[in-house]
């Protein structure tokens, strides 16, 4: 079965429209890219349902990359094609690869000095508690689990103390996982 | 091509597309390759790379292209950045076509969700190996305790909180 080719802008956003989107989400940092799409796309404007634009985040996040990213391309694809996916990613990435740089400049201008150095190094240090607190966050759900909490450990097993290298871990542990979980679930 | 640019695509572009879940699975083995591996730099350069990164808008996995920029400046730059994002969002695309062609398969939500208790113990792996380039001394293990300790508790927006923990480290030290 062919999916529906792109419609026009009736129903679905003109290229300019779907380039604003995300460049505007381009520009959210801290995970919060994804919200702005979602309410951008679903809410404001309607060009995608709920239950759609869910199925595309869940997709997005079970590929490899970026999820924000994944989705630029998925809904850049539904409605404008290959043409359109370049353009939403490109919109998305333009204005964090050029704030980046800034912050490249900056640090390179500034990176002599003593304070900056360690304003930076004081970035980093609270920059990893940040990532604890989003690993944390993810672990959560998984907690009340044995399984579950089997597959984490593994992971973090063979990956951190062990030092295997990541390619190696998955694939070791992405077959386990799926089949311990599919176990569980008879 | 320089070997410096050759070796940044090799790095990277197999990250791309290991980074099941995001960013968060393919930091440890950045690390290696990056630090260990390559000798590029050392691990505290590479948690200040991580901290610029994070603070910046967009996705985290610009990490690449700041590692990009200081492994061979500019050219560097552009050639990590296409690296870590072009594998993966092509390969995006390419299953994007059958996704459409399975929408009706019983197993792709086991199969999406099968995957999440791995990347958060990958994730896990990642906090800590940053944790322990950018924790490596009193000071610096205090602020990212504490913003452990405000992240958790408190809804102040982490951008406040990467900034308080600078502004800490240019006192404090």
């Amino acid at each position: 079965m062919s999916e529906p080719a792109p419609s026009p802008a009736s129903t679905g956003p003109a290229r300019l429209a779907l380039a604003s989107v995300f460049a505007q989400a381009g520009l959210v940092g801290f995970g919060g890219a994804m919200p702005v799409v979602r309410r951008l796309i679903v809410e404001r404007h309607g060009w995608l349902s709920e239950a759609d634009f869910t199925d595309l985040v869940g997709l997005s996040q079970a590929l490899p990359g970026a999820l924000v990213v994944n989705l630029a391309v998925a809904i850049g694809r539904r409605f404008h094609g290959a043409p359109g996916a370049v353009l939403a990613v490109l919109s998305l990435l333009g204005p964090a690869l050029g704030a980046v740089v800034l912050m490249a400049l900056l640090a390179e201008r500034f990176g002599d000095m003593p304070a900056m150095r360690n304003f930076l190094a004081g970035v980093a240090a609270a920059a990893a508690g940040l990532f604890l607190v989003t690993a944390l966050r993810m672990l959560r759900p998984h907690l009340r689990h044995p399984v579950a909490c089997l597959v984490a450990g593994l992971g973090f097993l063979a990956l951190f103390v062990l030092k295997l290298p990541l390619l190696a871990v998955l694939a070791l542990l992405v077959p386990v996982s799926l089949l311990l979980q599919r176990t569980i679930r008879r | 091509m320089t070997p410096e640019l050759s070796a940044l695509v090799l790095v990277f572009a197999p990250l791309s597309l290991m980074a099941v879940g995001g960013p968060s699975a393919i930091l440890v083995e950045m690390h290696r390759q990056v630090v260990d591996l390559h000798a590029w730099m050392r691990p505290d350069e590479f948690t200040m790379l991580f901290g610029i990164a994070q603070s910046a808008p967009g996705p985290n996995m610009m990490v690449a292209s700041l590692i990009g920029w200081r492994v061979s400046g500019w050219p560097g730059f552009a050639v990590a950045s296409l690296a870590i994002f072009v594998p993966s969002s092509l390969a995006a695309y390419w299953a994007l076509s059958f996704w459409d062609r399975l929408r009706q398969a019983p197993w792709r939500a086991p199969l999406l969700t099968a995957l999440a208790p791995l990347t958060a113990g990958l994730s896990m792996a990642g906090a800590a190996i940053v944790t322990l380039g950018a924790a490596r001394d009193l000071v610096l293990a205090a602020i990212a305790l504490a913003a452990v300790l405000v992240l958790s508790a408190t809804r102040l927006h982490p951008l406040a909180v990467l900034a308080g923990g600078g502004l800490a480290a240019a006192l404090l030290r």
